[in-house]
């Protein structure tokens, strides 16, 4: 069973490359520059002469009225030079991206502990948190909602209910043969991008704003730079480099701090770094929704699903931030693979005194997902059957039950061959029986095992988003430079949009570069989000480059003979009439008539409708598969446990980078696992979060990552045109540890011969398979 | 002469009225602008900005991986210091361990990468036999939250394989697997370097109010201490530092401890190991290890290598933690702990010397001078278990030692004596007191292990946190008794492979 690892890397060898693209195994544009140290953050850039420094004073109350606030021993401390309150701010003291509920600094009322109030701006990084902790604050405190069910029963919403209903469920549930209620929680998860949140900004002539920031939305940093201050959009530009890691916490919660950088720097007339201490990140900054859940489920005596009835709850924190379209997606989820013929699904934001939740790579579909896989594991459990069975009785069907509750038609599904090959190649069947053998031999220790599969929608749920820019610049010397509206933040996007344009003018990689994100090169850019990146920003790519192709088509013909159509462009040379030339002397000649050698470039995904009010439409533009199966092993004394092997099998369409394309599944896969075991997010009775730095939150490190790991990218190309029939990868294998979660509940469910559904939470933490194994012992279970 | 010395890429520098609290990061990011090394935590438990520190130790130099962000400047006097600056070669090539990086597709955002490029390094300096379980210690420190480790791994496995080229550095390149028999130039003339700076005295700088000693000999530690008893004393750092970078504590008068040979030994007698107060953890472990491979799951747990390389089992013991994870070990293996005042020594039971949360009986100007273990008496068995969320580098929520000494009888064996300690269970690392008493004398059997899981909630009332509830410490404190009960029983004594979930992690040893 056990292979050395060094083995499962060479499987990037073995895989035929279908479609010619330049470095499809080629690594990440910066490997040379991460690995030498040279690769520039934000916090890595030369200063400028004069720059200061930047540390928030935080509440250290979860919902008050802020009684006195004074800041005089603040502003007298060493090395300060100015103190920022919200009447210092001179346009609009909000940066909340859609709904404006996001005070920059708190205006009188505090929300949750960790709400930035005053701003210290000294002349080092030490002296201006030292200075913080002198101010003198007083609160009157008013009642705080800490946690989900509080906010339940006061009504306690940021944003109005959502529903979604087809079929229906009431009748449906009446006439189903078994029925089952029950209910599930799963936390919420930190971000925790190695490279902290930060901005620098610099003041430029004529009241302009230069900013340097880590984030996934450089226009909306603009934007809400430009309404903080009072000024006009094209007074503000915005650069993003790379990201020292994003996963969705630096998408909207970035602004906080661009906007009171920036605010400093016009105030102060000189550059203004805000750098955050890594606890004051994890403090200020809100993470991945925690969803609660309560659903009845109808089903056959073969496990088929005849009607779900779900409420759900995200914990949204104090603001909407991007709640709304979480919860969107987390509706749009609920369905995973599996059809739902008679579905009711009621979704509520619960309004918290607590960090405001945002985006993290899945963006509520894992939320949604994942209450399904737990309605179909029990019901397998109930029937006494392998969840595997009743997965794949209710897989969407390819012709026909291929209707989602929101009423896209799922042209793609390839859910059923993808699950059948994983289950051959993991050895499914028989590594489940040797299971249940060691299990019935074995005193303390038991095994699990679990498949589970993944469909994941690719598109931003709000339609108009769904658009990208780009421009390509072919220099005389035949070297090219490609600018795009996407961020790069580790994922190999400005790898992939290389690959792309080089592919398209037949040269060679190493002759592109990509330089980094700029508004003022293409404006109005959406965030890298949601998958999209290389699906939007690689396709606006191409067509900026085919642009140059088509003219630089008209100069070879015109010079070797033929027709424009017919002219290749390949190995850096290019073909017409049977004769050839190089690329570079092609350029050079095209410069000399007077050609243009640069273009622009426009997509925007085609086909896509959306009707939130009733949430119906066609939201995504095509569906990303996979599956895992992963075994476990865990201590029924203690709850501790160990991945002993995890199997993977991805759909990335037409790869484009095998390596960047694994890297993203494996990543995603223990990224998930931490969110669904170690994980925990805690807060004391106070509203006070207590795991704020990695001594107390705990992401998985090397040992996590199992010796036995084998992943693999299933053979297919996407239905849709997308870029090289290519899927989006970045989000849907942080679905793929669902199995490790079930395989969890599995070994936990063998302690009392699988007769009790094991009450598990998520994050399965020692502890809380520990209360589950006790739970299951004593007949207790989930429903 | 207010003066720190060290050697970074082959020169020396000097470094004039040093902060003494700055960071090594500090430093290297903002007074050098090498911003290589980078900051994801400041607390030395995320990697990012992970150094290799050189040493003379027994004529050869050692190569330590540590943490920059906690470690203070002026504890570099007298070393070699590299940073992933240091690795390229001078016509820019890179160092095998970071070319594997690069051909593993093994970086994704690359903000962790030269802290892991630094935690290779260290690795392939040091170990001639990398396999998957020495990489998971080595990498036990360093987070990456984009990979998923596994192509991380997998260039750890492959960078010894790559060729290096003939005019490189060997001090740099050569690697342990590698490791020519005949001392390379570079490498002496790196010795020659470190011996200059090697000083006849004690380093001192006093910087306007604020003093650093870092005295040669325990007898000037002993005075200069005995002087000045609110002076804090540094050893690792790695708990000290955490005082200067998150408490934003001023320290205003610091005694270092690692510059004094004296405590940097390690001695055995026919009865016990004596350590003292500046061995690393590392070094700790590995003699330990010899007479206690019992305990080696929890030795690597125990933090992270780099934590380790700086953190001394002296500075462990004397901060008492009731989380600490050695000292319910050490508790049941009855170790000793030498103190010294001034001119004065005494001596004391480990399981004495804690008072209450944070208390202990060190005098004003007294230390702890070394840890005396008893060589291992086969008469007794010995474990140690740690639960925590996570395998690698977590703080416990509960950590158990249990020690028992054993008669045979007919049907079961009987408890002639036993010891049990935890940490995360009270104020202090405590000894089970009523439940030993009540286990004393009694067959060691089903019914008396259960009335003594049951006794354990009278000798403990633990805390909730967020590393676990009450409840959760309680009931697997008493499991994890039960298991010390199934290894050790007189018949059908349960395998390690039927109780430790880890136990793969040992068969990989």
């Amino acid at each position: 069973m056990k292979q050395p690892t060094q083995q499962q890397g060479s499987k990037l060898d073995k895989i035929q490359l279908r479609e010619n693209a330049p470095g499809k195994a080629d690594p990440h544009e910066s490997a040379h520059l991460h690995v030498a140290g040279e690769a520039a953050y934000v916090d890595d850039l030369a200063e400028q002469v004069g720059t200061k420094h930047i540390a928030l004073g935080l509440s250290q109350c979860a919902h008050a009225r802020i009684k006195l606030l004074d800041l005089s021993a603040v502003k007298a401390a060493k090395g300060v030079v100015a103190v920022l309150i919200a009447s210092d701010i001179p346009g609009i003291n909000d940066c909340g991206p859609i709904i404006k509920d996001d005070p920059i600094l708190a205006d009188g009322l505090v929300q949750y502990i960790g709400q930035p109030i005053f701003a210290v701006v000294a002349t080092s990084f030490v002296a201006a948190r030292q200075a913080v902790r002198h101010a003198v604050i007083e609160y009157d405190e008013l009642p705080a909602v800490l946690d989900i069910a509080s906010a339940k029963r006061q009504q306690s919403w940021v944003i109005p209910p959502m529903q979604l209903q087809r079929g229906n469920s009431a009748q449906a549930m009446a006439s189903a043969i078994n029925r089952m209620k029950g209910d599930f929680s799963v936390g919420g998860q930190e971000q925790f991008y190695l490279e902290g949140q930060i901005s620098y900004a610099a003041p430029a002539e004529d009241d302009c704003i230069r900013l340097w920031c880590s984030t996934q939305h450089p226009t909306e940093m603009q934007q809400v730079v430009a309404h903080a201050l009072g000024i006009n959009f094209n007074q503000v530009v915005v650069e993003m480099r790379r990201m020292g890691g994003g996963f969705g916490g630096k998408e909207s919660q970035s602004a906080i701090f661009a906007c009171i950088a920036s605010v400093a720097a016009k105030k102060l007339n000189c550059a203004v770094k805000l750098r955050l201490d890594r606890d004051d990140d994890m403090m200020i900054t809100g993470k991945r929704h925690g969803f609660s859940f309560d659903y009845e489920v109808g089903y056959s005596d073969e496990g088929l699903i005849q009607s779900v009835d779900i409420e759900m709850i995200a914990q949204a924190g104090f603001s909407a931030d991007l709640t709304g379209p979480v919860v969107t997606r987390a509706v749009c989820h609920l369905d995973n693979a599996y059809y739902l013929n008679d579905v009711k699904i009621v979704a509520l934001s619960a309004k918290t005194n607590t960090q405001s939740n945002t985006a993290f790579r899945g963006f509520g579909g894992p939320q949604g997902a994942i209450a399904i896989e737990v309605i179909i594991d029990n019901i397998a459990r109930k029937l006494g059957k392998d969840p595997l069975d009743v997965r794949k009785l209710n897989f969407y069907g390819k012709t026909e039950q291929n209707t989602t509750p929101y009423g896209q038609t799922v042209n793609d599904n390839v859910i059923h061959e993808l699950v059948e090959q994983l289950e051959q190649s993991s050895d499914y069947q028989k590594r489940r029986q040797a299971i249940d053998d060691f299990n019935q031999h074995s005193p303390v220790l038991r095994k699990g095992i679990s498949l589970t599969p993944v469909k994941f929608g690719i598109s931003f749920n709000v339609v108009h988003l769904n658009q990208a820019g780009a421009l390509v610049h072919v220099y005389t010397d035949g070297t090219i430079l490609v600018n795009h509206g996407g961020t790069e933040m580790g994922q190999g996007l400005h790898t992939k949009v290389s690959q792309v344009v080089a592919r398209e003018l037949g040269v060679s990689l190493s002759t592109v570069r990509a330089t980094a994100n700029d508004t003022s090169k293409v404006a109005n850019t959406s965030a890298t989000a949601a998958s999209t990146g290389t699906d939007l920003n690689g396709k606006a790519a191409q067509n900026a480059a085919r642009k140059i192709r088509d003219r630089l088509s008209v100069v070879a013909a015109e010079q070797l003979g033929g027709e424009p159509d017919d002219v290749l462009f390949e190995n850096d040379q290019v073909f017409s009439n049977n004769k050839h030339m190089t690329f570079v002397a092609l350029v050079l000649m095209a410069y000399q008539a007077s050609v243009q050698l640069w273009s622009d470039g426009f997509y925007k995904t085609p086909d896509l409708h959306w009707n939130q009010k009733t949430m119906q439409g066609r939201p995504f533009y095509y569906f990303a598969y996979g599956a895992a199966v992963s075994e476990v092993i865990v201590d029924t004394l203690t709850g501790e446990w160990k991945l002993l092997r995890a199997d993977i099998l991805h759909d990335a369409g037409n790869s484009i980078n095998l390596g960047i394309d694994i890297g993203q599944v494996e990543g995603a896969f223990i990224q998930g696992m931490g969110w669904l075991t170690t994980e925990e997010l805690c807060w004391d009775a106070k509203g006070r979060l207590t795991t704020h730095a990695p001594s107390t939150y705990k992401i998985p490190t090397i040992t996590d990552c199992p010796d036995a790991f084998y992943t693999e990218l299933f053979d297919n190309q996407n239905v849709e045109d997308t870029i090289m029939r290519s899927k989006a990868v970045g989000e849907p294998p942080l679905l793929l540890p669902f199995s490790v979660f079930f395989a969890i509940r599995s070994a936990i469910a063998s302690v009392a011969n699988d007769r009790f559904n094991p009450p598990l939470r998520a994050p399965a933490t020692p502890e809380a398979i520990l209360d589950a194994i006790q739970a299951v012992r004593e007949g207790r279970e989930v429903l | 002469m207010n003066c720190v010395r060290f050697i970074l890429d082959g020169e020396f520098v000097e470094i004039e009225n040093p902060d003494p609290t700055r960071t090594v990061l500090q430093y290297l990011r903002e007074d050098l602008h090498r911003i290589g090394s980078k900051e994801g935590c400041a607390e030395g438990d995320c990697g990012a900005c992970t150094v290799v520190i050189g040493t003379l130790v027994d004529d050869l130099i050692q190569f330590r991986s540590v943490n920059a962000c906690i470690q203070f400047l002026p504890t570099l006097d007298g070393k070699l210091l590299f940073t992933v600056e240091s690795l390229k070669t001078d016509q820019g090539q890179l160092h095998p361990v970071q070319q594997s990086l690069v051909d593993y597709h093994a970086s994704q955002c690359g903000f962790c990468t030269p802290g892991f490029v630094m935690s290779m390094f260290a690795l392939y300096k040091t170990n001639p036999n990398i396999d998957r379980l020495s990489i998971d210690d080595a990498l036990s420190g360093n987070l990456c939250r984009c990979t998923g480790y596994r192509p991380i791994i997998d260039a750890c496995m492959k960078m010894t394989d790559y060729p290096i080229q003939d005019d490189s550095n060997p001090l740099i390149y050569e690697s342990a697997s590698n490791r020519s028999s005949n001392m390379s130039d570079q490498e002496q003339q790196a010795i020659d370097q470190l011996r200059q700076l090697k000083r006849s005295d004690g380093l001192t700088l006093n910087i306007g109010q604020r003093h650093y000693h870092a005295p040669n000999s325990v007898n000037e530690l002993a005075q200069i201490y005995a002087d000045s008893p609110s002076a804090h004393i540094l050893a690792g750092g790695t708990d000290v530092g955490l005082w200067v970078t998150k408490q934003l504590r001023q320290l205003d008068d610091i005694i270092y401890l690692g510059n004094i040979d004296e405590l940097n030994r390690i001695e055995q007698t026919d009865s016990f190991i004596k350590i003292g107060a500046a061995v690393s953890l590392t070094e700790a472990f590995d003699a330990l290890s010899k007479h206690y491979p019992e305990l080696n799951q929890l030795f690597r747990r125990f933090a992270s290598v780099p934590v380790r390389n700086a953190g001394t089992l002296v500075g462990n013991v004397a901060n008492g933690s009731p989380i600490g994870d050695s000292m319910p070990a050490l508790i049941c293996m009855g170790v000793r702990v030498a103190l010294r005042q001034g001119q004065q020594c005494r001596e004391m039971d480990l399981q004495d010397f804690y008072i209450d949360y944070q208390k202990n009986e060190l005098q004003p100007g007294e230390f702890i001078e070394s840890v005396l273990v008893p060589v291992k008496d086969k008469t007794w068995q010995l474990r140690s278990y740690k639960l925590s969320k996570r395998y690698d580098q977590d703080i416990s929520a509960v950590c158990a030692a249990f020690s028992v000494q054993l008669e045979e009888g007919d049907e079961h064996s009987k408890v002639v004596d036993i010891r049990i300690a935890f940490g995360g269970m009270a104020a202090i690392p405590k000894r089970a007191a009523q439940t030993e008493a009540l286990l004393k004398g009694q067959p060691w059997n089903e019914g008396s292990i259960h009335q003594a899981m049951a006794a354990l909630s009278q000798d403990f009332t633990p805390l909730a946190d967020m590393r676990a509830s009450q409840n959760y410490r309680q009931q697997a404190a008493a499991n994890v008794l039960y298991r010390f009960y199934l290894e050790t029983r007189q018949n059908n004594a349960l395998t390690n492979e039927q109780l430790d979930v880890f136990v793969e992690r040992a068969a990989l040893q």
